[in-house]
């Protein structure tokens, strides 16, 4: 029962002042489980609010204004009305599982959010295999999606998805290689120790050229796996309706919504740790202050998310056998030669470090 | 070794695209196309080739470009226009002649297909720029569409 929960000392030792140990250590879980719900849930409504002025701004459109403070709590307002929605299905739906599908999606988006370096001391899980975990966890999201479409018992939500299944394996490995390629730089899987590395320089700089063709092969297949435009074939809209939960409504459907834009969070979250130093501050600049690390952090991970943004309101969606050609004939190759040159410069000792 | 090549001109071809768009996000505050109709009622207006309905404008003197040829009302493929009119004695001439009495307009039964605008051969109608139609009774719908009193602008025959 010790897991290092390094998130506040102060509520830690004034829970196990008044409380035996193993009680104590179940209360803090909770109170941090509740917090990263409370994360989850922020984050996710600021995502979907955000997409939409983004994705207004890039058609010349304004957006939504009118909720709260420029629109910002447009998202909210949407997400009480979900809820008040009633919950339909299909009469022939495989009923345990497709009420199972969900939680799955979101349980996924919700485990990945536990490893990810909000500062120094916000991180609430601090594993030795953080990278792999995350990469592990990721894949398993793609379990939910299956199992929504295959429980509608929809076509067209069993296609979206198959199309998803197909897309999220291959492009695992992308994910995966590019991020060991820069693992070969700071020879740890834990996602503290990869900040620690890059206190002398964020990795995209210490690394030069291969990390920024690993940065951009991280992007591209981090957008796939979280079906987005252009890769969003697993609910491409012109083709399947809203592909693997067309057959869910209210809150439900709230559910995938918001684990995928969680799980763009955490695509972002990743490059931000691996390639751009976490809650590491430029040069240093805040490192007297260290709870800035939180706003470092987040706007790092928003820029990257601007940017998954800017993608999916630019790129037109790829057909599965031009997706399958760009993982298999492109990314695959040029990441395995990516990682040689890599490893070359690691052993050279050619890494720029200040 | 098209190999490289397609993956130097998808990256190029790429980047180009987002900048384009990226131009567009940047100039987007300014060049909203969207308008916040009712708060901006007052200074809203509509384009040049908006077809709101049809509309007789009249000069300062109570004059409209309508003879009464009635091609309009021949033209218009669903009844839109009814023109009912008379034969009254030229004051100048003494000659017995075709005037309009009223030009009848069915709103609700117009598709703006702008026939009777293209047939016209005074321009005596064109497009309005009003869309604010909506009505509680549907014989609110029906308009006359010259002012009572109006006659023929003199020199629209010649």
């Amino acid at each position: 029962m010790n897991i290092p929960l390094n998130i506040t000392k102060t509520i830690h030792d004034w829970l196990f002042s008044i409380m035996p140990e193993g009680a104590a250590s179940i209360v803090e879980m909770f109170i941090i489980a509740l917090v990263y719900l409370g994360i989850f849930t922020v984050i996710g409504l600021f995502l979907v609010f955000l997409e939409r002025r983004v994705s207004a701004w890039f058609q010349l459109r304004i957006g939504p204004n009118r909720v709260g403070y420029q629109g910002i709590l447009q998202s909210l307002a949407d997400a009480l009305k979900l809820l008040s929605k009633e919950l339909t299905g299909t009469v022939k739906a495989d009923k345990f599982l497709y009420n199972l599908a969900p939680y799955f999606v979101i349980i996924s988006a919700l485990m990945a959010l536990a490893v990810i370096p909000f500062t120094k001391e916000f991180h609430a899980f601090d594993i030795n295999i953080g990278i792999f975990f995350l990469i592990a966890i990721s894949s398993i999201g793609v379990i939910g999606i299956l199992l929504g479409g295959w429980s509608s018992n929809n076509k067209f939500a069993l296609i979206g998805a198959m199309r998803s299944g197909v897309q999220t394996i291959s492009y695992e490995l992308s994910i995966g290689l590019s991020l060991l390629t820069m693992i070969l730089i700071t020879g740890s899987l834990q996602l503290s120790e990869i900040v620690e590395v890059q206190k002398n320089g964020w990795l995209i700089v210490q690394g030069h050229i291969p990390a920024i063709i690993a940065f951009m092969i991280f992007m591209i297949s981090g957008t796939a796996e979280t079906n987005r435009a252009p890769f969003d074939m697993a609910e491409a809209e012109s083709e399947l309706g809203a592909g693997f939960h067309t057959e869910y409504s209210g809150m439900k459907f709230a559910y995938f919504f918001l684990a995928e834009f969680i799980n763009m969070f955490i695509i972002a979250a990743i490059a931000a740790t691996v390639f751009f130093g976490a809650w590491l501050s430029p040069f240093g600049i805040t490192e007297s202050l260290p709870w800035l690390g939180v706003f470092w952090f987040l706007g790092k991970t928003l820029s990257l998310v601007f940017l998954m943004m800017w993608f999916r309101w630019t790129f037109p969606r790829l057909r599965v056998d031009q997706l399958l050609t760009l993982e298999w004939k492109y990314l695959l190759p040029i990441n395995l030669v990516n990682i040689i040159i890599m490893a070359l410069i690691v052993w050279l000792n050619l890494t720029i470090t200040f | 070794m098209s190999y490289f090549s397609d993956i130097y001109n998808g990256v190029k071809t790429l980047l180009i695209g987002m900048s384009v768009t990226g131009k567009y996000f940047l100039t987007s505050r300014k060049g909203a196309i969207t308008q916040q109709y009712p708060d901006n009622r007052e200074t809203l207006k509509m384009f040049d080739r908006f077809r709101g309905e049809v509309i007789m404008p009249h000069d300062e003197n109570n004059e409209h470009r309508c003879t009464g040829c009635q091609k309009c009302e021949i033209a218009c493929p669903n009844g839109t226009i009814e023109i009912i009119w008379d034969r009254k004695i030229n004051e100048e001439t003494g000659k017995k002649k075709k005037v309009i009495d009223k030009f009848v307009y069915h709103l609700g039964l117009c598709t703006m297909c702008g026939l009777c605008i293209d047939v016209c051969p005074t321009d005596a109608i064109e497009w309005g720029q009003n869309f604010e139609n909506s009505v509680f009774d549907r014989t609110y719908l029906t308009r006359v569409l010259n002012t009572p009193g109006s006659k023929l602008q003199p020199g629209v025959e010649d």
